[in-house]
C-alpha cells in the first residue's frame, strides 16, 4: 500500500518529520517497505537559469555559460547542445552527488576552463532516459527552487505492507488513525454530510442473495460533466502509481485509496433497466474494463441490469457500461460483497483488482452509506450534476462482538505494565468504546469499530494496547530452565542421524541437501512415483513428485559436478524419502554415492567396487548402533541396481540398508555417466537399543588362553554365497568360534565348471582351558560337516 | 715349548688376520670351522693335550683355552660386524623417495544447514527444550486449520503451498508443510502443558527466485504454561541468539506483525552492523529482521485441545538457511541445495566438530 505524507496529512495533523512517521508506523506493525523521498534524493538539485552561454576557447563542442543560481552567478562549462542563455534549467553545485553518472562533482578546470558545478539532464537526475541535453524546466520557476518542489515530487511516498488482518489500513484514513493513537499526531479527518437526493433515482436495486452482497447503496446523478480530473489528483494518484483516467473513475480511486472503499460508476445511459446484485448464471460472460471477456459462474456475485451480466460485484466492472467523456448521468454504486466470495472469484478469474483486493480482506461495513455520500460529495465538486436519493438496499452486516477484557491481560500475556485507563484511551483512540463490566468488576466491555473485524477476543485488545503502547517496553525475563536431569531431547532416530552423518562425512562423503522432490520418472526408477505422491501445482516438472531415494538427485548432482570438471564426487544425503502419503511413509535415509572417477595413482590401486560401497555402509550401520554381525546378506534385485551387484543387508524381514551399483540403464535414464556406487540406510528400520537400568556396561571378558585359528577351503557350487558359507561355519560351535574370514575365493582352472573355492580362517578362542589336539580336531570337523550340510560343497585338500 | 708358543702366536695371528678378512657371515663360517670345527686347527691341538705330560699340559692347557677363547669372541665380533653392515646395506637399498605423494584421505562435510540445526537444538536443548518431529506431508488440518488460518482466508495463499494429489480423510488435499508449525499442532494434541519444545525440518513454498527457494527449513519453538509471556520470550531468544552469534551482547526489538497463530504477534530485529559488506550481529546501527513470534492465538490452543483460559505461551519460528548464511556468510541460498562439490567443501563443516555449549556450538 502506497500513500503520500500530503495525503496522509489530509487526516493527520503532525509535525513529524517523514523519518519519525516512517519510524512508528514501523513500530506499530506498519511495516514500511520502501520511502521514496524526492525532496532527499534531490536535496542539492535547484533551478537555475542560463544568463549567457559562449563557446569554450579550447573546446568546439563545449560552451562556457555563466548560470544564475542560488549560489550567485557561477561560470559553468556545458557540453549540452541546447545550452543557451535564457534556458530555465537544472545547477548541481560542487560537491553533489549525481544518480545517473555515479560521480560526486569536483571543482576542476575541463580544457583550461574552470567549471563551477555542473547543468544535469534528465538521465544524470535518473528522472528519464533523455542524456541528449540538459532539462528544460518552465521558464516561470524561480531560480533556487528546489528541483522536487519544481517537478512536484516533493510530496515523499511510503509504502508498507499491509497484514491481511488489516483491511483498514488499505485506506490513508485508516493509517492516520493508528499514528493519532501511537502519538504521532491528531485525527483530522473531515466529517462527511448526508446529501439530500433532489428526486427518486429512476434506476432501482434489488439483492437477490444477500449472502454475497448484503447491502447495495445506490444514487442517480444526473447531469455531470466527466472531463480530466483536477490536478492535484491527478498528481495523489500518479504519485501512487495509479494512471489518471476521467474525473469520474479518478474518484472512484481515490476513495479506494483514502478509505479503503472500493466503488464503481456506471454510466445510466447504458444501463437498461434496474440493477441487480445476483449470482451468476452458466453461460453469461461479459466484457470487464482490463479488455477480457470473463464467463461468469453460479459461484461468482454479478451486478446485473434487466438485460445482461454489467460486471462482477467487488472484482471488476464492464466495458459497456464504464463512463467516458460523453457520460452525463451515472449510476454510483457502494456496496457490501462477502470477503470469502470476492477472495474465490479473484481466485477463479485470476483478477487481482484494487476493489477485489480490499473486499477479499474485508471492507468497513459501516461506511457503506458514508461512502456513498462522499463519493457523491466529490463527483458533485468535481463533476456538478443533480442527485438523487440515496437507494439503500439490505442490510448493514453485523458489528463485531463486545469483548469481556480484563486489562491486566495486558500484563500477564504480553509482559507490558499499562494501567487501566491508559488502555482504555489507547482503546478509544483506536475506535473501541469500552464501559467497566460493572461496579466491582475490574473487567471491561469493549466494543470494536466496525472497520476492525479481526479483533474477536481479549488477545486481540493485548496486542492493540500493547503495540500502541510499545513493544519496546516489553522487559526480558531471564529465561527458565528446566529443573534437573532431562533425557536426551533428540530421538533415536534423529540421534542417529546425527551420528550417521558424521560416519558418513568421515568417510569421505561430503553431506549434500537435496529437493524433497524430484522427476516423476527418476521416482518411478528409484521405486517411487505413485500418483497419490505427485505434487498437484509442481513449480516445474522436475520437481513433480515426493522422492522414493535421495539417491537419483544424488546422482544427478554428482553429474553435473562432472560436467563442471570436479569428478569423483563422493555425495551423501541425511534426509527424508517418502514411500506413501502417510506419517509413516516418510522415513529417514542415510543415502551415498560415489560417482567414482579416482584419480590415478603411482601405487597400484584396486578398481572401486561395490565391496567400497559395502564397507562404508557397514561402518556408517556400525557408527549409528546397529547390529552389524548380526545382519544377514544377499543379493538385493531393486530394479535400480546393477543384476547381480548389489545387496541387501536385512535383520528378520527388515532391510536395514542396501548397496550396490546403479543399473546402466538407470544411469541413462538419469544422464549420468557411469559407473556409480551407492548406499542407501534405512534408519527408522533399525531396531531401538534395548532400555537398560544402568548405563553400566558388562565386565570386560579378556581370556587367559591364546586364541588359534585353522584355515580351511571348500568347493561349492558358484551359486553358493560366502555369507551362507561363513555363517555355516559360525554356527558350527558358537562357545569357541570367535571369529570367521573369508580370505580366498578363487575360480579357474584347477575348479570344475560351476564350482569356486572359498577359504576361511576360523579363529578359536579357548575359553577355560587351553584346547587338546582331540578337541581343535573334534571342532575342525564339526566345521566341515556344518559348512558340507549348509553349501553342499567339499573340503578342498 | 717355545716353538709352540710361537707356532700358537703365529696361529692365532693367521686366524685373527683371516677372521678380519672374512667378508661374509660363509666366509667367516669357514674360518670357524678351520679353526674351532671338529677337524679344525685349534681343537686339534686341544686334542694332542691329552698325549702330554701332566708339566707340559699344564703349560701349553691355559694357552690353548686362552687362544680358543679369544678367536670364538673375535668371530663373534665379526659376526656381529657383519650383521651390522649387513643391515645398513639392505636399509639403504630400501630407502625409497619420501616426496611421494600418498593416497590423498577423503574427509567430508557437513551441511550448514545440519550444522545450524545442531547448534540450535544443543542450544536450545541445554535450556530444557524437547526436539519433536513431523511429516513434511501434512493435512490441511495441521498445517492451516488448526493454526487458525480460516478456510478461504487470504492468509493461506500468502503461504503459496504446494498440495499433492493425495487428500485426507475430509477429501482435502494434502499438502507440503509450509511451515514447521504443524509439529506444534501435533506435539499440543498428543502432550498436555507445561510444553516446552523445538522442532526443526523442512518446510516448503511454491517460490523460487534469488531469494526463496522452493524447499528450506525452519526451526521453531513453543513454550505452553500457566504464566509464560512474551517478556519470556524475549529473554529467551536474547539468550540464544547470544549462544548461536557467539557474541556477548545482542539487543532485540520486537515489531508488531500479523501471523493467524498467534496474538500478539511480533516480528524480531536484532541489532546489526551492515559496514564493511558483512553483517555484523550485537552491536550497530541496523536492525535485521530474523524472527516472527507471538502468544499462541487462543484459537490454535482451543484447537489442540488445550484450555486458553489456563494455559498460555509463546511460539516462535525462523529460517535455518537464512540464519546459516548471517552467521557463516554464505551470500546466496539456491547454492545451498545444489550439491556443488566446491561449495560443500568451501561451506561444510568437519564432521569431528561437534556444536555443544562446552566446546563452542560453532
Amino acid at each position: 500500500m502506497k500513500f503520500t505524507l500530503s495525503w496522509l496529512k489530509d487526516h493527520l495533523q503532525t509535525d513529524a518529520t517523514i523519518t519519525e512517521i516512517v519510524e512508528r508506523m514501523t513500530m506499530i506493525g506498519l511495516e514500511v517497505e520502501d520511502v521514496e523521498d524526492a525532496s532527499a534524493k534531490f536535496a542539492q538539485f535547484s533551478v537555475a537559469r542560463i544568463v549567457s552561454a559562449a563557446k569554450h576557447p579550447n573546446a568546439d563542442k563545449l560552451q562556457v555559460c555563466q548560470v544564475e543560481t542560488k549560489d550567485g552567478v557561477k561560470e559553468i562549462v556545458c557540453g549540452a547542445p541546447n545550452a543557451r542563455a535564457g534556458l530555465v534549467t537544472v545547477y548541481a553545485p560542487i560537491g553533489a552527488y549525481i544518480p545517473g553518472s555515479g560521480i560526486t562533482l569536483v571543482e576542476k578546470p575541463v580544457r583550461g576552463v574552470v567549471s563551477n558545478g555542473m547543468l544535469c539532464s534528465g538521465a544524470e537526475l535518473e528522472l528519464d532516459t533523455d542524456a541528449d541535453g540538459i532539462m528544460e524546466l518552465d521558464a516561470s520557476l524561480a531560480v533556487g527552487t528546489p528541483l522536487a518542489e519544481a517537478l512536484n515530487l516533493a510530496d515523499p511516498v511510503i509504502d508498507f505492507e499491509v497484514t491481511p488482518n488489516r483491511p483498514d489500513w488499505l485506506g490513508v484514513q485508516g493509517i492516520a488513525r493508528d499514528l493519532a493513537a501511537a502519538g504521532v499526531g491528531k485525527p483530522t479527518t473531515k466529517p462527511i454530510m448526508p446529501i439530500s437526493g433532489r428526486y427518486k433515482s429512476p434506476v432501482n436495486v434489488t439483492i437477490e442473495t444477500p449472502q454475497a452482497c448484503a447491502m447495495f447503496t445506490g444514487r442517480y446523478i444526473r447531469g455531470v460533466k466527466n472531463g480530466p480530473s483536477p490536478a492535484w489528483l491527478q498528481q495523489r494518484l500518479r504519485a501512487i502509481g495509479l494512471r489518471p483516467r476521467s474525473a469520474l473513475v479518478d474518484i472512484t480511486n481515490y476513495i479506494a485509496f483514502d478509505r479503503g472503499r472500493p466503488l464503481h460508476v456506471y454510466d445510466a445511459a447504458k444501463l437498461k433497466g434496474d440493477i441487480h446484485a445476483r449470482m451468476g448464471r452458466e453461460g453469461e460472460n461479459f466484457k470487464a474494463l482490463d479488455g477480457n471477456v470473463y464467463e461468469v459462474t453460479p459461484a461468482m456475485c454479478v451486478i446485473a441490469d434487466d438485460a445482461r451480466v454489467l460486471g462482477l460485484g467487488g472484482v471488476i466492472g464492464g466495458e459497456e457500461t464504464g463512463c467516458s467523456e460523453s457520460t452525463t448521468d451515472v449510476l454510483l454504486e457502494c456496496a457490501y460483497f462477502d470477503p470469502v466470495l470476492i477472495h474465490e472469484t479473484g481466485r477463479a478469474t485470476g483478477i487481482v483488482s484494487d476493489a477485489q483486493y480490499r473486499f477479499a480482506r474485508g471492507v468497513d461495513p459501516g461506511f457503506v452509506v458514508p461512502g456513498a455520500e462522499l463519493a457523491t460529495r466529490m463527483i458533485l465538486d468535481l463533476c456538478g450534476g443533480e442527485p438523487s436519493e440515496l437507494v439503500v438496499v439490505g442490510e448493514t452486516p453485523a458489528q463485531p462482538k463486545p469483548v469481556l477484557f480484563d486489562p491486566d491481560r495486558v500484563r500477564a500475556l504480553a509482559g507490558i505494565d499499562v494501567k487501566p485507563t491508559r488502555a482504555r484511551a489507547i482503546l478509544k483512540d483506536l475506535g473501541f468504546e469500552s464501559s467497566p463490566e460493572g461496579q466491582s468488576s475490574k473487567k471491561l466491555i469493549v466494543e470494536p469499530p466496525s472497520w476492525r473485524r479481526d479483533v474477536e477476543g481479549p488477545a486481540d485488545l493485548v496486542e492493540e494496547i500493547a503495540r500502541i503502547e510499545g513493544f519496546d517496553k516489553m522487559p526480558a525475563n531471564e529465561p527458565s530452565r528446566a529443573k534437573g536431569y532431562r533425557a536426551p531431547p533428540a530421538s533415536v532416530g534423529e540421534s542417529r542421524i546425527r551420528v550417521g552423518r558424521r560416519a558418513a562425512a568421515s568417510l569421505g562423503y561430503l553431506e549434500a541437501v537435496t529437493w524433497s522432490f524430484c522427476p516423476r520418472a527418476h521416482a518411478q526408477a528409484f521405486g517411487g512415483g505413485a500418483e497419490r505422491l505427485m505434487v498437484a501445482n509442481p513449480i516445474s516438472a522436475e520437481l513433480d513428485c515426493m522422492r522414493p531415494s535421495a539417491l537419483p538427485n544424488l546422482l544427478v548432482a554428482a553429474q553435473k559436478n562432472a560436467n563442471r570438471g570436479f569428478g569423483d564426487a563422493r555425495l551423501f544425503e541425511a534426509g527424508p524419502v517418502y514411500l506413501d502419503d502417510t506419517d509413516a511413509g516418510q522415513q529417514r535415509t542415510i543415502a551415498a554415492i560415489w560417482h567414482a572417477r579416482p584419480p590415478r595413482h603411482w601405487r597400484a590401486t584396486v578398481l572401486p567396487d561395490i565391496f567400497d560401497a559395502k564397507r562404508d555402509c557397514l561402518a556408517v550401520l556400525e557408527a549409528i548402533g546397529a547390529p552389524v554381525a548380526s545382519l544377514q546378506n544377499a543379493p538385493d534385485i531393486a530394479a535400480h541396481w546393477r543384476p547381480g551387484k548389489a545387496g541387501a543387508l536385512r535383520l528378520g524381514n527388515k532391510t536395514l540398508a542396501v548397496f550396490g551399483e546403479i543399473h546402466p540403464r538407470v544411469l541413462t535414464a538419469l544422464d549420468v555417466e557411469g559407473p556409480a556406487f551407492a548406499f542407501e540406510i534405512f534408519v527408522d528400520a533399525i531396531p531401538a537399543p534395548r532400555a537398560k537400568p544402568t548405563r553400566a556396561k558388562p565386565p570386560l571378558e579378556k581370556l587367559d588362553q591364546m586364541p588359534l585359528s585353522r584355515d580351511f577351503a571348500f568347493i561349492v557350487d558358484d551359486g553358493v554365497t560366502a555369507a551362507d558359507l561363513v555363517r555355516a561355519a559360525f554356527g558350527a560351535d558358537k562357545t569357541l568360534i570367535a571369529d570367521v574370514g573369508l580370505f580366498d575365493v578363487y575360480r579357474g582352472e584347477r575348479m570344475p565348471a560351476g564350482k569356486k573355492s572359498l577359504a576361511i580362517e576360523v579363529t578359536l578362542q579357548p575359553r577355560e582351558k587351553t584346547l587338546t589336539d582331540a578337541e581343535i580336531e573334534a571342532v575342525s570337523a564339526k566345521i566341515v560337516s556344518a559348512v558340507m550340510k549348509a553349501t553342499g560343497g567339499t573340503l578342498r585338500n | 715349548m717355545d716353538a709352540l708358543t710361537n707356532d700358537l702366536d703365529a696361529l692365532e695371528r693367521t686366524l685373527a688376520a683371516r677372521i678380519a678378512a672374512a667378508g661374509d657371515e660363509a666366509a667367516l663360517e669357514a674360518v670357524r670351522v678351520e679353526a674351532l670345527g671338529k677337524q679344525g686347527a685349534i681343537s686339534g691341538l686341544m686334542k694332542s693335550l691329552g698325549t702330554m705330560s701332566p708339566d707340559q699340559r699344564k703349560e701349553v692347557g691355559p694357552k690353548l683355552n686362552g687362544l680358543k677363547d679369544r678367536v670364538s669372541e673375535a668371530i663373534i665380533a665379526r659376526k656381529a660386524t657383519l650383521a651390522e653392515a649387513a643391515l645398513e646395506a639392505q636399509l639403504k637399498a630400501e630407502a625409497v623417495d619420501v616426496t611421494l605423494p600418498p593416497v590423498k584421505p577423503r574427509i567430508g562435510t557437513l551441511h550448514p544447514v545440519s550444522q545450524v540445526m545442531e547448534e540450535l537444538a544443543a542450544i536450545f536443548g541445554e535450556m530444557g527444550f524437547a526436539l519433536e518431529e513431523g511429516p513434511d506431508i501434512e493435512t490441511d488440518f495441521n498445517n492451516f486449520t488448526a493454526l487458525n488460518f480460516p478456510p478461504k482466508h487470504p492468509a493461506r495463499e500468502m503461504h503459496d503451498t504446494f498440495f499433492l494429489n493425495a487428500t485426507d480423510e475430509t477429501g482435502a488435499r494434502k499438502v507440503l508443510r509450509t511451515h514447521t508449525s504443524p509439529v506444534q499442532v501435533r506435539t499440543m494434541l498428543k502432550q498436555k502443558p507445561p510444553i516446552r519444545m523445538i522442532c526443526a525440518g523442512r518446510t516448503f513454498r511454491k517460490d523460487s527466485d534469488a531469494t526463496h527457494t522452493p524447499m528450506f527449513h525452519q526451526i521453531e519453538g513453543l513454550v505452553i504454561d500457566e504464566t509464560t509471556s512474551m517478556a519470556d520470550l524475549k529473554g529467551t531468544l536474547i539468550a540464544v541468539f547470544k549462544a548461536f552469534f557467539e557474541v556477548d551482547e545482542v539487543e532485540v526489538r520486537f515489531r508488531p506483525h500479523h501471523f493467524p497463530f498467534t496474538e500478539p504477534s511480533a516480528e524480531m530485529d536484532v541489532r546489526c552492523d551492515r559496514s564493511g559488506g558483512q553483517i555484523k550481529i550485537g552491536t550497530g546501527d541496523d536492525w535485521l529482521e530474523i524472527l516472527g513470534s507471538g502468544m499462541v492465538h487462543p484459537n490454535v490452543l482451543r484447537n489442540c485441545g488445550i484450555d486458553p483460559e489456563k494455559y498460555q505461551g509463546y511460539a516462535f519460528g525462523m529460517g535455518v538457511d537464512r540464519l546459516a548464511m548471517l552467521k557463516y556468510g554464505m551470500p546466496d541460498l539456491r547454492p545451498f541445495f545444489d550439491g556443488d562439490t566446491r561449495w560443500l567443501k568451501h561451506y561444510g563443516f568437519s564432521p569431528f566438530l561437534l556444536p555443544g555449549l562446552a566446546q563452542g556450538v560453532g
